[in-house]
C-alpha cells in the first residue's frame, strides 16, 4: 500500500518525454485515433468483466430464468413444466398469498411514514448545531447498522413478549392486551417499532439536506414577519422536499422486502394467525421448503412489478409535491 | 436573553437525551439481560441485575450443540473478510471503467448498472439456488461468496464511481502523456486516491455479510459451516427456547464486532449513508 500511495508523487519527475509522445500521438489523427478508441474499448471490457459476467450470471440472467420459471411447474428435480399463467391465477385465488399481501403492505405503509416522520423529527433537533451534535448523530444512526440482524430481533421479540417491560408499561396505563409478539393484531407493530427504531439512516440524509437550505431564506421568511411554524411550512419543507423524496422511494423499496425480522420475531413461524406472514416470508416458503418454485418465481415477479409500480407511482406524484430548485423559472 | 437562550439548550439536551434513551434501551436490555439468571430474562424489569452472573457465557463457551462458538465466529470472519476484499476489488475495477475509460457502449451499461440497484433481491434467489444446486455448491460459500467478486452489489460501484468523477483528471492525464496504460493508472493512481470509497465500501460489506442471515440459511445445512448469525437461529429452532440466557449472550456477542467496528469507522459510516443512501 505505501508503495501504491508513493506513486503519483513519483511522476513529476520525467514528464518531458512523456509529453514529447503524446503530442506525437495526438497530431496523427486518423489511424491512430481509431487505434486508440479500440484499445479504449478493449480497456474497458477488461475492466468491466468481473461486473459484466456477474450481470450475466448473478443478476440479469437469474431476473429473466425467473421469469420463465414463473410460467412453469418446477419442483428443482423434474424438468420444468409449462403451464401458462396458472401460477399467477393460483396465487391471487390462495388465501395466504392475499394475507401475506395484507401484512407487507400494512407494515409498508405504517411503518415507512413513521420512520421518515421520527428520521424528520430527529434531523430538525439535531440540525441547530450545539455541542454534542455530532455525537447524537452517530449514537442515533447506530441501531441502522445491527437492526437487520439476529441479534436485535431476538431482542425485540422478548421486549415486546407477556409481562416483559411493554407489557407491564402498558398495563399501567390500563390497557391489557398482553404482550404485542403473541396477539395477532399487535403483532405487526412489533416489526414497525423495529423499523422505527432504525431511523438513523433516513435522519443523516436529511440533515445533510437541511444543511443545503441556505440561511438567506430563513432570514428573508424572518423579516416579511414569518414565525417558526410558517418559516417550517414555507422554507424548510419545500426545499427538503426533494430529500424527502429520495428518502421515501428509498425506505419503501426497502420496507417491501422485509425478511429475516419476521423470521426471527415470529419464530420462524410467521405467526400468531400468519399475522408476520410477509411476503418474502411466504416466498420463501413456497420456494425454498415447500419446493415450488415455479410459484414463488411467480410471487418474485409480482414483488418486482409491483415495486416497480409503486417506483413509478412516486415519480409521477413528485410533480406534485417536490420542489426542485431553479425549476420553475 | 441568555436566559431564555439557556432554557432552550437545556431543553435541545433533554430532548436528545431522551430519543437516546430509547435508542439505546434494547442494547443495555441485552448486556444486563446476559447476566442474569435464564428464568428472571423475560419478567424482571430491573436493567441491570443486582448481582451480575456470567453463567450464561459459561454454557456459551461450551458450545451450542457441540459446536463451539469460536467455529461460528471464524465461520462469519471468513465470510466477511472474503466478502470485503472481493467487493472493493471488483466494485473498484467496474467503478474505474465507468468513471475513466471512454469505451463503446458506456452509457448504456451505467444505466443497466443503477437497473440492478433497483432490482429485488427476491427476483434472483430461486434461479441462483438452482444454478448453484446444479453445479454442487450447497453447503459451500461459493454462492455467498461469488457475486462480492462479481461487483453484484451496484451500490458499491456506484458509489465508487461518483467518488472518482470528483478526482481531479490532471493526474491520470500526466500519467498518460508519461505512457501509463489503464492498469498501471487505476493500480497507482486511482486506487490510492479512492481510499475513503474504498474505506466505506468495505466497511459496509463486512457490516452486511456479518449480519446476513438469508444467504446462509439458503445455501448452508451443515452447523459446521453455520456464521453467527445461523447459528443464533439454532437456538430459536428447539420448540419452546431452553437455554434463553445462552441465547441473549451470544445476541450480544453477535453484536460485538459491528459496535467495535462502528466506534472505530463512525465517522465513515455516517457520512457514507448520507452521501449516497446506504443502509446498515
Amino acid at each position: 500500500m505505501s508503495d501504491a500511495t508513493a506513486g503519483p508523487r513519483k511522476r513529476p519527475g520525467s514528464p518531458r518525454k512523456g509529453a514529447g509522445k503524446g503530442a506525437g500521438k495526438g497530431a496523427g489523427k486518423g489511424v491512430s485515433g481509431r487505434r486508440l478508441g479500440r484499445r479504449e474499448n478493449l480497456a474497458g471490457y477488461l475492466f468491466l468483466s468481473p461486473w459484466l459476467a456477474g450481470l450475466v450470471l448473478l443478476t440479469a440472467g437469474p431476473a429473466l430464468a425467473s421469469l420463465y420459471l414463473s410460467f412453469t411447474d418446477y419442483n428443482l428435480f423434474d424438468s420444468p413444466q409449462w403451464i401458462g399463467l396458472d401460477n399467477f391465477s393460483d396465487m391471487f385465488a390462495d388465501p395466504r398469498w392475499r394475507k401475506s399481501v395484507e401484512v407487507t403492505l400494512q407494515y409498508v405503509a405504517i411503518g415507512t411514514p413513521l420512520k421518515l416522520l421520527a428520521a424528520l423529527g430527529a434531523a430538525l433537533l439535531l440540525s441547530s448545531r450545539r455541542r454534542g451534535q455530532a455525537f447524537y448523530r452517530a449514537a442515533f444512526y447506530a441501531p441502522s447498522l445491527v437492526g437487520a440482524s439476529v441479534s436485535i430481533a431476538i431482542v425485540w421479540r422478548a421486549i415486546f413478549s407477556d409481562d416483559a417491560i411493554v407489557d407491564r408499561t402498558q398495563r399501567l396505563f390500563g390497557v391489557d392486551i398482553g404482550g404485542w409478539v403473541g396477539n395477532p393484531d399487535t403483532s405487526i407493530y412489533v416489526l414497525v417499532a423495529l423499523t422505527m427504531w432504525q431511523f438513523g439512516a433516513p435522519m443523516v440524509i436529511f440533515l445533510a439536506g437541511l444543511h443545503q437550505i441556505p440561511r438567506e431564506l430563513y432570514e428573508a421568511a424572518e423579516v416579511d414577519g414569518a414565525g417558526p411554524w410558517r418559516r417550517f411550512v414555507s422554507v424548510t419543507l419545500p426545499m427538503l422536499s426533494p430529500v424527502v423524496f429520495f428518502n421515501l422511494l428509498l425506505e419503501t423499496i426497502h420496507s417491501f422486502q422485509v425478511f429475516a425480522s419476521a423470521l426471527v420475531v415470529s419464530n420462524g413461524r410467521w405467526g400468531p394467525a400468519d399475522s408476520l406472514l410477509v411476503y418474502t416470508g411466504y416466498l420463501y416458503e413456497q420456494g425454498f421448503v415447500n419446493l415450488r418454485m415455479g410459484y414463488a418465481s411467480a410471487m418474485a415477479w409480482t414483488l418486482l412489478l409491483s415495486v416497480g409500480l409503486v417506483t413509478a407511482v412516486l415519480f409521477w406524484s413528485q410533480k406534485k409535491w417536490v420542489h426542485y430548485e431553479g425549476s420553475e423559472r | 436573553m441568555t436566559r431564555t437562550r439557556a432554557v432552550r439548550s437545556i431543553a435541545w439536551h433533554l430532548g436528545a437525551l431522551a430519543l437516546l434513551a430509547v435508542l439505546l434501551y434494547p442494547v443495555v436490555w441485552v448486556i444486563g439481560s446476559s447476566l442474569k439468571p435464564n428464568e428472571e430474562i423475560v419478567g424482571s424489569l430491573q436493567l441491570l441485575p443486582p448481582d451480575p452472573i456470567l453463567d450464561n457465557y459459561r454454557r456459551l463457551a461450551d458450545g451450542i450443540a457441540g459446536i463451539s462458538v469460536s467455529t461460528f465466529f471464524v465461520n462469519s470472519l471468513v465470510l466477511a473478510l472474503g466478502s470485503v476484499a472481493g467487493v472493493v476489488l471488483s466494485a473498484s475495477l467496474a467503478a474505474y471503467a465507468f468513471a475513466r475509460i471512454r469505451f463503446t457502449g458506456r452509457n448504456a451499461l451505467f444505466t443497466v448498472m443503477i437497473g440492478t440497484l433497483l432490482l429485488p433481491y427476491h427476483v434472483l434467489i430461486i434461479p441462483q439456488y438452482i444454478m448453484f444446486q446444479k453445479a454442487g455448491f450447497i453447503n459451500t460459500y461459493v454462492p455467498l461468496l461469488l457475486g462480492k467478486y462479481l461487483a453484484v452489489d451496484a451500490f458499491f460501484v456506484f458509489l465508487i464511481v461518483q467518488f472518482m468523477r470528483g478526482l481531479p483528471r490532471e493526474l491520470d492525464e500526466a500519467a498518460r502523456l508519461d505512457g501509463c496504460g489503464h492498469p498501471r493508472i487505476y493500480w497507482n493512481i486511482t486506487l490510492p486516491l479512492c481510499r475513503p470509497a474504498l474505506i466505506t465500501s468495505a466497511i459496509f460489506t463486512f457490516i452486511w455479510a456479518w449480519n446476513d442471515f438469508m444467504g446462509p440459511l439458503l445455501y448452508l445445512n451443515e452447523p459446521e459451516k453455520y456464521p453467527v448469525s445461523l447459528g443464533l437461529k439454532m437456538f430459536i429452532d428447539q420448540d419452546s427456547i431452553q437455554d434463553y440466557g445462552g441465547m441473549i449472550a451470544m445476541s450480544l456477542v453477535a453484536l460485538l464486532p459491528v459496535l467495535l467496528f462502528f466506534l472505530v469507522f463512525q465517522r465513515y459510516l455516517v457520512e457514507g449513508a448520507a452521501t449516497s443512501g446506504l443502509k446498515g
